[in-house]
């Protein structure tokens, strides 16, 4: 009888196992992640102080495992992978698993992960996303590991670019990389109707008599194409004069420039029909416009810079400008930062990675050579090599861009920044469906924003 | 002896029970507590789960301020007026075809099943690219026949039909296979009898199947209903909520509020709200059986 209870228990605690798949799982991932954390960590602040940073430590001890989550390696795997290889060959005592995941799930993820206490030890966010969680004490302040690190100066980064990582005087994060957003144009399409190329003296009236002439609705060419999104929405009203927000933190959506420029990015489809129709299906698929523009199906289009590798493939001439603004110039600005969780048992290790990841000579040029944006250093020697890489010729409006840069608008409450922006791009959508006007749309926005913020 | 015997019953049952009870506690029971707990805090999902604090009844007072509540709940009815009667009737007519003796009438019952055992995603991902309003199948078949079909997903009319339409293609296999089985249970002795006194088929269908069927139909609606407030993954994949919150629906805000807008404390109040709604209709509905469904037999 007894043995028989016992095959019983031996039998139900099996099922447990099983029936539980997501316990098993946890049961067996854990002890290999946390063991080798826990009984490291003392090794590796050991070797941090002891030794500079960079030198390899004695690979008699067992590594350090570092968790990193991206979203701007998507498509970058590779050079990810490299980048990675160069710093494990130099730093024998840490590990990196990486992990990459899209941007559109990225947010989602990070924050299940902060929230039961299981986030990796190093993960980008962008300027935008930073205040919340720096404000919201997620963040490791590297000031301790930076003080400690004699090898380290801050200059080895554009001073815009490190401060932007800084909160209340802690430094919780250093620039990866950043990014612009310019004019692409097919050279070729502008030849055949022998039209002069875009250059700086263009505004939003050059762009539309071009874009008349070079749109060809018989070969489904269109002359020029933007998005009507939230992104795009702040960055066209800042080349009107507009913007979202008062000196003073106040809502300003419904302003006169903004009605105007929102009424301009309607019009371009629907009244001067020099864009896709704006309810055309494909093109509201995600990055139908960067097919469009390498199938030359667009004479012009606003697009990151992070798009250069993907369009080396054109079987056209293609070379980049200023955006043509109406009252003044305004080019969108991305910065994406490295950042450690607060939980991380591994600071120092971490910002050895961190360091070598978005400043050493020999990681930001297999970054450069991939043409996965631009690493946020000083180094004339760097960025030399990047100003060379062609196509596009015109290499330099990427850093001419930065003279009329506009940040994501964060507001007074950057925590809201994922409501704010999907209630602004509901409005926004009504206006391009036409169920309200320009007008309508950005009061009603205007509306729902002064709740958010209240 | 007997009550060693009752013991080791018990035991075994125990033991064979655990398993399942320990996954219900833990993955069921346990987060419904803890989300009437989070539905009376403010918590942001980022802030330490010890440092949220509790502010009463304010995130149900704000469910039923906010005008994207009341958005929801409507376009969850719309789907409801559309959906749940076509499926009924439909899923009728389709188990009616399928009780019939034709040849190789397995085979049509087991094709009609298979979009039910397909994944929702999958399933949504398809009719996407079917319903392109350019470049979909479905408005090329449209045009064959001389009709311009519309840009379904990108306007806030078509949006919720196709939603509809999806979902009754993808559902309507599950009803029918349910109400065949309750057509199979009806002796065949009442339409004999039925035959003899000189029935109409339109009268036979009235007096005899549908009365006969009633159980069952009443559990299809049942069903159906619950799913329907419980509208999300189709949603979610073929418009996002879009176009401009067309069809939004309450689950559809509870994730939006969960894990994008992190407002974890009102997204849990809101599908409490969203129980209390299903909770409420489907009582309603069973007061309502007791005048059409017939279980005597």
């Amino acid at each position: 009888m007894r043995t028989k209870s016992g095959a019983l228990l031996l039998l139900g605690t099996t099922i447990v196992l099983s029936a539980c798949g997501a316990d098993k799982e946890n049961n067996t991932a854990s002890p290999s992640a946390a063991s080798p954390q826990s009984s490291s960590t003392a090794s590796a602040t050991g070797s941090a102080t002891a030794a500079p940073s960079d030198s390899p430590a004695p690979s008699a001890k067992d590594p350090v495992t570092l968790k990193l989550m991206t979203y701007t390696a998507s498509g970058q795997e590779q050079t990810l992978k490299a980048m990675i290889d160069a710093f494990q060959a130099a730093n024998a005592d840490i590990k990196v698993d990486y992990e990459v995941v899209p941007y559109a799930d990225y947010t989602t993820k990070l924050n299940t992960l902060l929230a039961g206490g299981s986030a990796p030890d190093l993960f980008e966010v962008g300027y935008e996303n930073f205040l919340t969680y720096a404000a919201k004490d997620q963040l490791l302040d590297l000031t301790p590991s930076i003080a400690a690190d004699s090898s380290f100066k801050p200059d080895v980064y554009k001073k815009l670019a490190y401060d932007a990582f800084n909160y209340n005087g802690k430094q919780m994060g250093v620039t990866e990389s950043f990014s612009d957003v310019v004019l692409f144009y097919n050279k070729d399409l502008f030849d055949a109707e022998g039209l002069a190329y875009p250059d700086a003296s263009w505004t939003w009236k050059e762009e539309l008599t071009a874009a008349q002439k070079l749109t060809d609705a018989k070969k489904g060419i269109w002359g020029t194409y933007a998005p009507i999104q939230f992104y795009e929405f702040y960055k066209t009203i800042a080349q009107n004069g507009g913007g979202v927000w008062s000196a003073d933190g106040k809502p300003t959506l419904n302003s006169p420039a903004n009605v105007e420029a929102l009424q301009w990015m309607i019009d371009k489809a629907s009244k001067y029909k020099v864009s896709p129709p704006l309810n055309d299906d494909t093109f509201n698929q995600p990055d139908a416009d960067l097919n469009a523009f390498v199938n030359g199906k667009l004479a012009m289009a606003r697009f990151g810079i992070w798009n250069f590798a993907k369009f080396s493939e054109a079987k056209f001439n293609w070379d980049i400008a200023l955006e043509p603004g109406n009252t003044q110039k305004a080019h969108h600005f991305f910065a994406d930062g490295l950042v450690a969780a607060k939980t991380t048992k591994n600071a120092d290790a971490a910002w050895r990675f961190m360091k070598f990841f978005t400043s050493a000579p020999e990681a930001v040029s297999k970054r450069i050579e991939a043409g996965w944006s631009i690493p946020a250093v000083t180094d004339p020697a760097v960025m030399d090599a990047y100003y060379k890489q062609k196509p596009p010729e015109s290499k330099q409006v990427v850093t001419d861009a930065l003279d009329s840069l506009v940040l994501p608008p964060v507001g007074p409450k950057p925590e809201k920044w994922g409501e704010f922006t999907a209630a602004v791009g509901e409005e926004l959508d009504k206006a391009k469906l036409g169920r309200s006007s320009a007008q309508e749309a950005l009061d009603a926005a205007q509306k729902r924003v002064e709740a958010l913020v209240k | 002896m007997v009550g060693q015997r009752k013991w080791s019953r018990r035991t075994a049952a125990i033991v064979f029970l655990t398993p399942a009870l320990l996954c219900l506690l833990a993955f069921q029971l346990l987060p419904m507590v803890s989300s009437i707990l989070i539905s009376f805090t403010d918590w942001d999902l980022l802030t330490h789960w010890t440092k949220m604090n509790f502010i009463g009844w304010d995130n149900y007072a704000q469910v039923f301020r906010e005008e994207k509540s009341y958005t929801a709940i409507r376009n969850v009815f719309v789907f409801l007026l559309g959906y749940l009667p076509s499926i009924v009737v439909l899923g009728t007519l389709l188990a009616v075809m399928l009780n019939r003796p034709i040849r190789g009438v397995k085979v049509y019952r087991a094709a009609v099943f298979v979009p039910v055992i397909t994944s929702w995603v999958a399933v949504s991902i398809v009719w996407r690219w079917l319903l392109n309003g350019q470049s979909g199948l479905i408005n090329y078949l449209l045009s064959q026949v001389g009709i311009q079909g519309p840009i379904w997903l990108q306007d806030d009319f078509w949006a919720m039909i196709a939603i509809i339409l999806v979902t009754l293609w993808k559902d309507i296999g599950f009803v029918s296979i349910i109400l065949l089985a309750g057509l199979q249970d009806i002796s065949e002795d009442y339409y004999e009898a039925a035959e003899l006194d000189g029935a109409s088929p339109w009268s036979k269908l009235w007096r005899i199947t549908v009365p006969l069927l009633s159980p069952t139909l009443y559990f299809v609606v049942t069903i159906s209903l619950i799913n329907s407030f419980q509208l999300f993954d189709q949603v979610l994949i073929m418009t996002n909520g879009g176009p401009a919150g067309a069809t939004s629906t309450i689950v559809e805000q509870v994730y939006r509020n969960a894990f994008q807008f992190n407002k974890m404390g009102f997204a849990a109040a809101q599908s409490w709200v969203l129980l209390l709604i299903i909770f409420v209709s489907t009582l309603v509905l069973q007061q309502v059986q007791r005048r059409w469904v017939v279980y005597d037999r």
